[in-house]
């Protein structure tokens, strides 16, 4: 009797990472960020990816089932968590429950789901929960925490604002919630101030703006463990964070008084968070190397408007957003020469 | 020259494969073994299959021919032991589709006997032409995978000089290691196999690149190059990448050059052959041998013994699988070639053909069935490894969405199928699998559209002959209208007095036709008579009056 083997189609062989162990690994990469968020903002942050996650893989699971996919292997894929932690550290620590759960919800179902799911959606979901709640909520959005505050409120006090609305007797919102940094700026720079004194302020540290300077450092050292992992390359981290600074270098050699350097601009808002963890999503951005250099550098540079000249204090969302669309668009101007395509110029790598 | 010094380029992408090289190399190459019987299918090569020689009950001798070549690109196909053909007819062979093809099957009687050989003494004697003859008739065909026939590869043509002859010994997939074993072995008989490529082609240099995994093979090859003081052949390492022994790489790593898109290596100078190549080349000029062995490697964790053998072309692969020990309880996939490239076998009654390089029977957690596939995240993984510079996503989703105009904007068919796309894939598709049916698909196209053009330009040449012939007969009846039109013009229209001229003429006829005498034969004299008197009263009438034919007609 001869054996029978089955037919199927090389290569036979293939590296065992799937999206599951990419998309972990990007989370696993955010924890020193997230520490540093958690003790700067408090336990708010924590809430926030909890309440995030929670309603991601609730809203994911429905979708799924109503439109008669697998459920179980899409919902392993971390993908829906990614984006819940992702948008849950973009809202403001003292977010009440509701946002959260309307940011991811709206992420996930119309942002993801109703594209077709996991690689079909033409832009990051989670930038597009994060700009609805943004435009829809302005006020809710801008409850951060004054960040030397952070440690004040303990868990219970936490989920007490968050969840009930209840403030502790001994503190008020209005005491213990402040600007941003680059909400600041950009309030005090129409004051007809400048910038080194507005730097001089409490809400500015060594570099950056107090405590985001280190949760941006966390970021960035998340990023190169993600670059060192090859999770992720480094042409889009490098055209954001290259965008912006030079954006930020060009126009604050014109005027120091009014321009920020560009150390403040990568360490303040979501600068890092965006350049490592949101426009590397792999899924709206650029695919080929020089593509990827562009759309980074587009979103850097989109960011710097926004921030400088447009009506929000950041602009990582919008930046992102309007890249994707041009992504498309990026591959098609910069596919690469083809391998002994003599039309074009040889490269001697 | 050392080939220390020798300057290398990079091509873009490849991948670091775990290289399972160690599991065959263990042994030499093991003797040759005979089998119960032979089947040698009549193709074995690119290009026509070779023309039957032999019918059943014949007894052949090794080596000799079997089956003529058939057109240029073709070779012969020799009796690879002495032996009785039992059969000749359709066979299964080693085929990614499963097929049949004509074979002649072979029952050896075990002597062995050689048939006679020519052996040359100095191939530098033979000029390049002879060379190559010599080379065709031994029916030396590619032994890297490809097949294709060795001797038109050895034609430097009228297109102009070849720079660089290549020996390709990177053998970059993993598992096989026929050529490594075959160069740790035989160096001697690579490098005069080089030598007498070299004249052939009459190429200005000649390199031998063999991946820097291979420490033993680049060492013996150097050694015997040093015996025999020989210093005008480079033997360089290159970087162990895969898929570094693919040729268009290997020449790019070699040289800094890049064989142009759907062109050949020739088109820069260059010709690339096999190093097994090299060595049948050696044994078909210097003892006049043709190629009826190679060596096989038989490997995986589906074997009991994997081991590098020599092995008679024919011989079935059930067998080389019993002489490494069988199956292991393992074995869960057979594979002719790489995990890479290779294709799957769904049985083992198969002969092992002049390209057979590897059988691997792979274990469970060798080719681990293929994870479900996930949605493509465009991450980008598959551009960064793919040497040809494409970008597989995009080709993926064309292919995918039946785009096939698109696939070929973005040069589908400078896609290898080396596989490295599918490898690092983290949503696990099976991208090749979706080149081939493009690639399929399109030339499906194309065989439709040349039928389809064939087809409208034999109804549009109908349609023209009709209308032609219309056009013809149309012209015909308006010159017999116009003619008709035209009453009695007189002997002034040559026409008409030639029409009438006809006429008359038939009427002369008709008249005389219609008296034709009937039932003439049993007469007697009377009748005769009377007969006679009749005939002649009626020409009388005929002579008095010609007018009188008018009313006739009427």
């Amino acid at each position: 009797m001869t054996m029978r083997f089955p037919n199927l189609s090389s290569p036979h062989v293939t590296a065992r990472d799937g999206v599951g162990v990419m998309m972990r690994r990007v989370l696993y990469a955010l924890v020193p960020g997230t520490a540093a968020c958690v003790a700067f903002f408090g336990w708010g942050v924590l809430v926030n990816i909890a309440v995030a996650s929670i309603t991601a893989l609730a809203s994911e699971a429905l979708m799924l089932r109503v439109r008669g996919r697998p459920v179980a292997p899409f919902l392993m894929d971390g993908s829906a968590l990614l984006t819940a932690a992702l948008l849950a550290l973009a809202l403001p620590s003292l977010a009440p429950w509701w946002l959260t759960v309307v940011a991811t919800a709206f992420a996930i179902v119309i942002a993801k789901q109703l594209y077709g799911g996991l690689g079909y959606n033409p832009f990051n979901p989670a930038m597009i929960g994060y700009v609805v709640v943004l435009i829809s909520f302005p006020k809710e959005m801008t409850s951060w925490l004054t960040p030397h505050l952070g440690g004040q409120l303990d868990l219970l006090q936490t989920l007490a604002v968050q969840f009930g609305g209840h403030f502790p007797s001994s503190l008020h919102l209005d005491a213990i919630s402040s600007a941003t940094p680059l909400d600041t700026m950009k309030t005090q720079l129409k004051l007809s101030r400048t910038l080194t004194e507005i730097q001089a302020g409490p809400a500015f540290g060594s570099f950056g703006g107090v405590g985001w300077e280190w949760v941006g450092l966390g970021y960035l050292a998340g990023g190169l463990w993600l670059l060192y992992r090859g999770v992720i390359r480094w042409h889009i981290p490098l055209g954001v964070l290259g965008g912006l600074a030079v954006m930020a270098l060009i126009f604050n050699m014109v005027d120091s008084d009014s321009y920020a350097t560009p150390l403040v601009h990568l360490f303040s808002g979501g600068a890092m968070l965006g350049a490592f963890f949101i426009a590397t999503d792999p899924i709206t951005a650029s695919t080929t190397e020089r593509g990827r250099l562009i759309y980074g550098a587009g979103i850097g540079i989109f960011t710097y408007i926004i921030r400088t000249w447009g009506g929000y204090p950041d602009g990582i969302a919008f930046a992102v957003l309007l890249m994707n669309m041009a992504a498309p668009t990026i591959d098609y101007y910069t596919r690469p020469r083809v391998f002994g395509d003599a039309t074009k110029t040889e490269s001697s790598e | 020259m050392t080939g220390e010094h020798v300057r290398l380029w990079r091509f873009h992408g490849g991948l670091h494969l775990p290289e399972h090289k160690a599991e065959s190399t263990g042994t030499p190459i093991a003797g040759v073994r005979l089998p119960k019987r032979l089947i040698l299918p009549l193709q074995q090569h690119i290009g026509e299959p070779a023309e039957l020689a032999v019918e059943v009950g014949q007894r052949v001798l090794k080596g000799q021919v079997i089956a003529r070549a058939s057109g240029y690109v073709s070779v012969p196909i020799h009796a690879s032991t002495s032996g009785t053909v039992v059969d000749v007819g359709e066979h299964a062979v080693p085929h990614p589709s499963g097929l049949s093809a004509p074979c002649v099957v072979i029952e050896p009687d075990g002597q062995d006997e050689w048939a006679q050989t020519q052996p040359i003494q100095d191939y530098r004697e033979l000029d390049p032409s002879a060379l190559r003859n010599r080379i065709r008739e031994a029916g030396i065909v590619g032994l890297g995978g490809a097949g294709f026939p060795s001797f038109i590869k050895l034609n430097p043509g009228a297109r102009g000089q070849v720079e660089t002859l290549i020996l390709n010994g990177a053998e970059c997939e993993p598992y096989i290691t026929c050529d490594d074993m075959l160069m740790r072995e035989r160096p001697a008989e690579v490098l005069e196999g080089a030598r007498i490529m070299r004249h052939a082609l009459h190429a200005a240099r000649c390199v031998i690149g063999i991946e820097d995994n291979k420490h033993e093979a680049y060492a013996a090859l150097r050694e015997a190059l040093r015996q025999a003081d020989d210093d005008s052949i480079d033997v360089v390492q290159v970087p162990t990448i895969y898929p570094g022994g693919g040729e268009k790489q290997l020449i790019r790593v070699i040289t800094g050059k890049e064989v142009p898109s759907h062109g050949l290596p020739l088109d820069v100078g260059i010709v690339c052959h096999n190093v097994a190549t090299a060595a049948a080349v050696c044994g078909a000029v210097e003892q006049g041998r043709p190629l009826i062995s190679r060596a096989v490697t038989v490997t995986g964790h589906g074997v009991h013994t994997p081991q590098n053998m020599e092995v008679l072309i024919g011989t079935p692969i059930s067998e080389l699988v019993e002489w490494a020990g069988g199956y292991t309880k393992q074995a869960s996939r057979l594979i002719l070639g790489g995990p890479m490239m290779g294709f799957t076998l769904t049985h083992d009654d198969l002969p092992v053909i002049r390209t057979t390089n590897c059988i691997l029977a792979a274990g469970a957690k060798e080719a681990p069935e293929p994870p479900p596939a996930m949605p493509c995240i465009r991450c980008g993984a598959c551009a960064e490894v793919c040497p040809a510079l494409l970008l597989p996503q995009q080709l993926y989703w064309f292919s995918r969405a039946r785009e096939f105009d698109k696939t070929q904007d973005y040069h589908l068919f400078d896609c290898i199928e080396c596989g490295c796309c599918a490898y690092v894939c983290p949503s696990h598709i099976p991208l090749v699998q979706y080149y081939r049916f493009a690639k399929t698909e399109i030339w499906a196209q194309e065989r439709e559209k040349r039928k389809a053009d064939q087809a409208r330009r034999r109804h549009e040449f109908h349609l023209e002959r009709l209308a032609r012939e219309k056009a013809e007969r149309e012209e015909r009846m308006r010159k017999k209208k116009a003619a008709l039109k035209k009453p009695a013009a007189g002997a002034a229209d040559p026409k008409k007095a030639a029409i009438e001229a006809a006429l008359n003429r038939v009427k002369a006829k008709k008249s005389e036709a219609a008296v034709e005498p009937r039932n003439v034969e049993d007469l007697t004299e009377e009748q005769r008579q009377q007969i006679a008197a009749v005939e002649a009263r009626r020409k009388q009438l005929a002579e008095s009056g010609n007018a009188g034919a008018d009313s006739d007609k009427n």
